[in-house]
């Protein structure tokens, strides 16, 4: 696929330009001497990174995230995965921004990529307010937390749990089975209380296909672990979303991955403001970053009608596994 | 052919207008002011140059480098190129408190009572998180 190749070779040199910036940040230390030399301690591979950014102009950036977010965007949609569980990883291994503003920047990437998306969800009755309602609330009281925890943690700690975290993600996404209608055969208590049920048109048989849910306590629960993951990285949480809303708690598949990108509209909110408050957010990261994505994912969805999504998602799935590989690597010091 | 019981309800309707709308406006605004701040019409608090050598630390010990406010305080800065762009990034993570604080009235109407309560948990722990009150540990 051509533009998983872009992307790669991208990527690549990237990686190369950081340490090629690294070699040149002691000659350059006078230069930049007032600034990241401070009285405030930086790591060195936030110190290179700084040196390898101001050699290049400033407007490269914004410039260069666009074009990759744009990428993004289109393997996004063809390899069925939310942007933010893209951005936070590549962005965040091979570009030279700390990681706090790479995950402010995800949040808000994977927000409003969910906020586009969320109203036709809605209007079709695919979204459930019913299910997002009670599960948002755990979400994203859950992620306020991962995104205190997540800011208060050192770069390092950071980058080697998001890679651990992005390979744990890669093989969920490998390995999870999906079910289009699973079998719910009793309505648990809580989920009868709260009437987590419903009826939607499946226009692919024809028919109306009523819902309702079971195991929802300890679908609930597992939700604050997912909240509190999505705060702390930054990610979108649809790769943990879809699996618990369709195999624990056994909503139709095309409800549990409808409302969970609905549902990532209210937990991202939550960790955002955290972000935006902690100072953690660059409008020059984040403005380019989310038209890219939004503009990538439109052209992902004309081209998507035109590929073979399986061989995309194997691809897709390569490349987090190498960006999550790459964090993992990053906060281990052993590719800084 | 979708008929009354596929259809959405009225609240979850009236959610996804408020979100259609909110999210456009959001997005108009964000582009527009980025335009603002990348030409230069507005002045950034932080030049460019600077922003640049300092986008690499962590945010905490950015914003101390900078002299930057926390929290609100960023709006008395919001004549600023830089600063102007929060206003489309809050009112974009603002919109969820509207679309809930919109729906209560019909949850109520209709007698909803746990999702009355949930509702109004919700927007307080989103206000909670947009207040600035909880912070990361300090400097």
């Amino acid at each position: 696929m051509p533009v998983t190749v872009f992307l790669l070779v991208m990527l690549a040199a990237f990686a190369a330009f950081g340490s090629e910036g690294a070699t040149a940040a002691a000659g350059a230390a006078g230069e930049h001497a007032g600034a990241a030399a401070s009285a405030i301690p930086v790591d060195p591979a936030a110190g290179a990174a700084a040196a390898a950014a101001s050699t290049t102009a400033w407007w490269v950036w914004p410039l260069v995230l666009f074009v990759v977010t744009f990428v993004m965007g289109i393997l996004a949609v063809l390899g069925g995965v939310g942007g933010g569980v893209l951005f936070v990883p590549i962005i965040g291994g091979f570009f030279p921004f700390h990681i706090d503003f790479v995950r402010g920047a995800g949040l808000l990437v994977a927000l409003a990529g969910s906020l586009a998306a969320g109203p036709g969800l809605l209007k079709r009755n695919l979204a459930s307010l019913r299910l997002a309602i009670p599960v948002a609330l755990i979400a994203s009281t859950a992620a306020i937390g991962g995104a205190l925890v997540g800011l208060a943690l050192p770069a390092n700690v950071v980058n080697t749990m998001l890679g651990s975290a992005i390979i744990l993600i890669v093989i969920i996404m490998g390995t999870a089975k999906k079910s289009d209608f699973p079998n719910v055969p009793r309505q648990d208590n809580l989920s009868k209380a709260l009437g987590i049920m419903g009826i939607y048109r499946e226009e692919s048989i024809g028919q109306d296909v009523e819902w309702h849910t079971h195991r929802t306590p300890g679908a609930l629960a597992t939700f604050v672990v997912i909240g509190f993951m999505a705060g702390m990285f930054g990610l979108g949480a649809g790769w943990a979303n879809v699996p618990v809303l369709n195999l624990m708690m056994g909503a139709p598949l095309k409800i549990s991955v409808a409302t969970s990108k609905f549902l990532l509209s209210i937990t991202d909110t939550s960790a955002a403001w955290i972000f935006i408050n902690g100072g953690a957010v660059l409008p020059l990261m984040v403005v380019p970053s989310l038209v890219g994505i939004m503009l990538g994912s439109l052209v992902g969805v004309k081209i998507l009608a035109k590929t073979k999504p399986k061989s995309i998602k194997w691809m897709v799935i390569g490349l987090l596994f190498f960006s999550g590989l790459r964090s993992l690597l990053k906060g281990l010091g052993i590719w800084p | 052919m979708t008929n009354e019981k596929t259809k959405a309800t009225e609240e979850q309707l009236l959610y996804a207008k408020i979100l259609s709308y909110g999210t456009w406006i959001g997005l108009a605004t964000m582009v527009t002011t980025f335009f603002l701040y990348v030409t230069g019409i507005l002045a950034p608090v932080v030049p460019m140059d600077r922003l640049q050598t300092c986008w690499s630390m962590k945010a905490k010990d950015f914003m101390h480098e900078l002299g930057l406010p926390h929290g609100w305080n960023w709006v008395s800065l919001a004549g600023h190129g830089d600063y102007l762009n929060y206003v489309g990034i809050v009112f974009l993570s603002g919109l969820t408190v509207v679309c809930y604080l919109a729906i209560l009235p019909i949850l109520i109407r209709k007698k909803e009572t746990p999702y009355v309560i949930i509702a109004i948990l919700e927007v307080l722990v989103l206000v909670l998180a947009a207040s600035g009150i909880l912070k990361v540990g300090g400097h």
